[in-house]
């Protein structure tokens, strides 16, 4: 559905998108994954036609975005990361414009309703966009993605400035919109892309340093395995007795956090599961386990590793 | 095309611009026609018409200079330039909507000399040939802001260059006097508006000149697609 090969951007010397290559199936959600100027806006331009490429091919639903520019256009709904619109017109008026200039030929009237209803901007149909507030702003420029139907959504950065209802209501409806669209969204919000996205990929400074489902990624990063339990009782005597549990590498007593109850975070070899084992012993001398949690790493753990990862590969280069 | 237009047009009329400029032409053709048609009781409205022409390279610019630049600035730019339309549709939308603004604006010439024509015997040529020229040069110096306001994001400076580079192809004439280099002669010659208009002010239609006219349109056109399409790649 989309295809991107071997992409380059170059601004002067400086290299804005550094030869990266993916695909994105048809009616899967990919989250564009990286920090501030890593290159992520950048490739969504590319995409949309915006800006050329230095070297390499897009290709939109078969269609290169160089080769056949308005063909390849007809199919992208696209959202900046600044919303584009005209302050000075009503979301009426807005509409209809990108309406005829995306010429779109779905029944006008009616189709412009649904995608107000969807988006939720009916009740500011009639008033100018320099009055709206964030929310509702990006919310017009959502709509004005959806303008006919087009097969791939690109969304740059969709929920920024949202509040948080707002935000629940978006992902909801970009969730939804999967159904009949494939979609590209951009975040720096990791807990965001977790939530709505199938595949994820990481992008830092032009390069793509991860490819994956957001749990596998998770799985495969987390090499060593971290419990943190909540135990109620004499705390001493528990993390000594914690430390014999033979695959046990190391017992920190994390500190009291309800009366009388101490948090531990009990490292273990690889691949052992001690739950079991440590629920055991702990039953044995009556001391009751009130909480107890593997800790895997979340997204922001790996975005960190991986990022910072790649960051000493080069310094090291170097 | 018709999309930009549109919404080109209307935002002249949302915004002050619009009638600001409309006003302005229409306030100087009412000040010219009584300076020189009522005031001397004549038909000849060519006086009128070469005064009009001067103050052209202060309103035009006020018309192009939020075009291209405007659209940088507030980044619906990314709106225009990923929906399915060439840039050369883009170009000629906005192009003519100005266009569309300003022959508005000098068809109150028309208004007046229909007046003049209900009182006496006009020169029906002349005063065609001196409109005819009053587009053609406008056409030509909205092609020159339009390809201006292409190059910044700044509204002032758009306004500010289009009006010295429209000046200095008005006033080549001026330095001819001075220029003793027969080729450098030449070439002003060539590029000179003003020398160009007179034929037309006489109720003479020059087709070469015509050709000049809207081959200068023509060119900026042509120079804002490029300046379009090299931001692209920058």
């Amino acid at each position: 559905m989309i295809e991107v090969k071997n992409l380059t951007k170059k601004y002067g010397d400086k290299l804005a998108v550094d030869n990266i290559s993916f695909v994105v199936k048809e009616g899967e959600i990919l989250g564009f994954l990286g920090p501030n100027g890593a290159g992520k806006s950048t490739t969504m331009n590319i995409l949309t036609g915006y800006l050329s490429s230095s070297s390499g091919e897009a290709f939109i639903s078969g269609t290169e975005i160089l080769e056949d520019p308005i063909d390849a256009k007809k199919k992208i709904g696209y959202l900046p990361e600044h919303p584009p619109l005209y302050l000075d017109m009503t979301v009426k008026e807005y509409l209809n414009f990108m309406y005829d200039l995306k010429k779109v030929t779905l029944p006008r009237q009616k189709h412009i309703e649904e995608i107000c209803r969807l988006v939720k901007i009916s009740d500011v149909y009639k008033r100018v966009i320099k009055h709206l507030s964030k929310g509702y702003r990006q919310r017009v420029g959502l709509a004005q993605a959806l303008l006919g139907n087009p097969e791939v959504l690109i969304l740059d950065e969709p929920t920024v400035g949202l509040d948080p209802k707002q935000i629940i209501e978006i992902r909801n409806l970009i969730k939804s919109l999967s159904k009949k669209h494939t979609i590209i969204l951009s975040s720096h919000i990791l807990p965001e892309v977790q939530a709505i996205c199938e595949r994820v990929v990481v992008i830092n400074k032009g390069k793509i340093v991860a490819d994956d489902t957001p749990d596998s990624l998770s799985k495969n990063l987390s090499s060593d395995h971290k419990l943190i339990a909540r135990i109620e009782g004499p705390y001493q005597e528990i993390e000594k007795l914690l430390s014999k549990i033979p695959q046990i590498i190391s017992v920190v007593d994390l500190g009291e956090k309800e009366k009388d109850v101490h948090e531990f975070s009990i490292e273990s070899e690889p691949g052992a599961d001690l739950r079991r084992e440590v629920f055991k012993r702990m039953a044995e001398r009556g001391w009751p386990v009130v909480n107890m949690r593997s800790s895997e790493l979340n997204l922001e753990d790996i975005f960190l590793q991986l990022t910072s990862d790649d960051a000493a590969a080069l310094e090291e280069k170097k | 095309m018709k999309a930009i237009f549109k919404r080109e047009w209307n935002a002249y009329f949302t915004s002050a611009i619009g009638y600001i400029v409309l006003a302005g032409i229409f306030f100087l053709a009412g000040t010219f026609f009584y300076m020189y048609s009522m005031y001397y009781g004549t038909t000849n409205m060519s006086y009128q018409f070469s005064a009009m022409l001067q103050y052209m390279m202060i309103f035009i610019p006020f018309l192009t200079m939020r075009m291209f630049s405007e659209d940088k600035k507030q980044k619906t730019d990314q709106a225009l330039l990923t929906a399915p339309i060439s840039i050369f549709s883009l170009v000629m939308g906005k192009f003519l909507a100005a266009f569309a603004v300003y022959t508005l604006g000098v068809s109150v010439t028309l208004v007046q000399a229909v007046i003049l024509g209900s009182m006496a015997q006009l020169e029906w040529g002349v005063i065609f040939g001196n409109y005819f020229v009053l587009l053609l040069m406008g056409a030509a110096f909205i092609a020159i802001g339009a390809f201006v306001s292409s190059l910044t994001e700044n509204q002032f400076i758009a306004a500010v260059g289009s009006f010295g580079i429209i000046a200095v192809f008005m006033f080549l004439d001026m330095a001819q006097s001075s220029i003793t280099n027969p080729v450098l002669v030449k070439i002003v010659d060539a590029v000179s508006f003003y020398g160009k208009y007179e034929d037309f002010s006489k109720g003479i239609f020059n087709i070469a000149n015509t050709i000049f006219f809207l081959s200068v349109s023509a060119v900026f056109v042509f120079l804002t697609i490029r300046a379009i399409e090299k931001r692209r790649w920058s």
